[in-house]
């Protein structure tokens, strides 16, 4: 039976983890090569690397971490962060990456998924969608969040599937942040109107937040950052958690 | 030595770290004319399977392929090309054994086949020495390959599909090695030993 998937996330910034270290020092959190190898030590089932690397340099930051990443882990890992064209994808793939996150290049341009899909396979795409609640329905923003679009959540959502998307990485930027759990609100009825694999992501504070969003939802994964990277939460005690609670995990 | 085929559609890279980790000598060809002394092959497989065939006879693999009497072993697309016919592309493979890969389809499991599941094999498979009955493997892939008398383990994933096969010195795995951690690791250091 399939498992039920932990996923580290890691913001990068020039080879270096961001996200969640700000009130720590830079050296202690380690750079994004060694925190990978951690977190695939300590159980992590696959990992999702962002980067946010401003500069022109991107590319090859990029691509040179996704070989870094490749030598030292033996699980899958998506890479995402300013990725538009589809020799770019290729480039990550062809380095060791298993699967490319895309986000506003997708709203941009939907007919990348579906040349991406093609080229690569569904299951190496995976769409990115930041959702945020507004009034009475869920608006996906792009560009890191400071965008918003016209797209309403669900409705996108299925649009990325039917494109070809393998799999969807869902932020709740009402949630991201806050450590008071997983957005069920939103979480619950996507799962039931999309057929491929969901990530679930933003909210995660305490283990019962992971419990949670896989007894009321069937998200297939839970995805956080500062709470393993702070070691507020070990990898290990938390899946050893979550089957005492039959949630089927891998140990 | 192993030969590794890249064909331009495989993850070569992943395989090749694992190779270098369990200190196991590979040698990669793009091409037929690349090719030299060898003892192993592997065929890895990330990709589409008609373009990966098309990809395979440019390069002038296939018959290498068709006509190998070493130990050889196709990895996820890499397995499903060993079958006479992919749905995926509706394309002929090199037909190394009688069977078919098909589309997952009609069921309630979400598709792709996503993560890590378990391998039950059904005899002593010299690939999985070493390693525990059901142990968790990493799949990621929308077609998979029938049950048939060549399957040596099998995965369920709303119907029961072949995650192992064997035919003499052929081998194909569903899942991928170079990604499941140790057991992988030890799989490929089967295969490496044979």
């Amino acid at each position: 039976m399939l498992t039920k998937r932990i996923i580290p996330c890691l913001d990068v910034k020039d080879g270096k983890v961001v996200k969640g270290t700000n009130f720590i020092n830079l050296r202690d959190a380690g750079d994004a090569v060694e925190l990978a190898e951690r977190y695939y030590h300590e159980g992590a089932d696959e990992l999702i690397f962002l980067d946010i690397t401003a500069t022109e340099e991107k590319r090859k930051t990029l691509l040179s971490l996704v070989e870094s990443v490749a030598k030292v882990i033996r699980i899958p890992f998506t890479v995402g962060g300013g990725i538009s064209k589809v020799e770019d994808i290729e480039v990550l793939l062809k380095a060791g990456a298993d699967k490319v996150s895309l986000n506003s290049a997708i709203v941009h341009n939907p007919n990348l998924i579906v040349e991406a899909s093609k080229h690569f396979g569904s299951q190496a795409i995976v769409a990115a969608i930041d959702v945020k609640k507004t009034s009475n329905s869920f608006t996906v923003y792009i560009s890191g969040g400071k965008v918003e679009t016209d797209l309403e959540g669900f409705d996108w959502c299925k649009k990325v599937e039917q494109l070809g998307a393998g799999e969807i990485l869902l932020t709740s930027m009402d949630s991201d942040g806050t450590k008071n759990g997983f957005n069920i609100e939103f979480l619950k009825p996507l799962v039931e109107s999309v057929n491929i694999p969901v990530i679930a992501s933003g909210g995660a504070g305490t283990m019962e937040h992971f419990y949670n969003a896989f007894n009321e939802t069937n998200v297939d994964a839970c995805l956080a950052a500062s709470l393993f990277h702070f070691n507020e939460l070990k990898i290990a005690d938390l899946k050893k958690y979550l089957l005492s609670k039959n949630i089927n995990v891998r140990l | 030595m192993i030969l590794m085929i890249d064909y331009g559609a495989g993850n070569t890279a992943s395989v090749a770290n694992a190779l270098d980790e369990i200190g196991t000598q590979f040698c990669i060809a793009k091409n037929i004319s690349d090719v030299k002394e060898y003892e192993k092959i592997i065929l890895p497989g990330v990709g589409e399977a008609n373009y990966a065939m098309q990809q395979l006879r440019e390069r002038g693999f296939v018959e290498l392929i068709k006509n190998s009497k070493v130990p050889t072993l196709g990895i996820c697309l890499g397995m499903q090309l060993f079958t006479e016919f992919s749905e995926e592309g509706e394309t002929g493979c090199i037909g190394l054994v009688n069977c078919k890969t098909i589309k997952f389809s009609n069921m309630n499991e979400k598709v792709p086949h996503m993560g890590w599941n378990n391998v039950n094999t059904k005899n002593d498979s010299i690939l999985f020495n070493s390693i525990k009955q059901n142990e968790y493997f990493y799949f990621a892939h929308s077609f998979y390959v029938e049950e048939s008398k060549y399957a040596v383990a099998s995965t369920k994933h709303g119907i029961e599909f072949a995650s192992a096969i064997e035919n003499k010195n052929i081998y194909g795995v569903q899942f991928h090695p170079e990604k499941s951690g140790a057991a992988g690791l030890q799989l490929i250091k089967n295969f490496g030993e044979l």
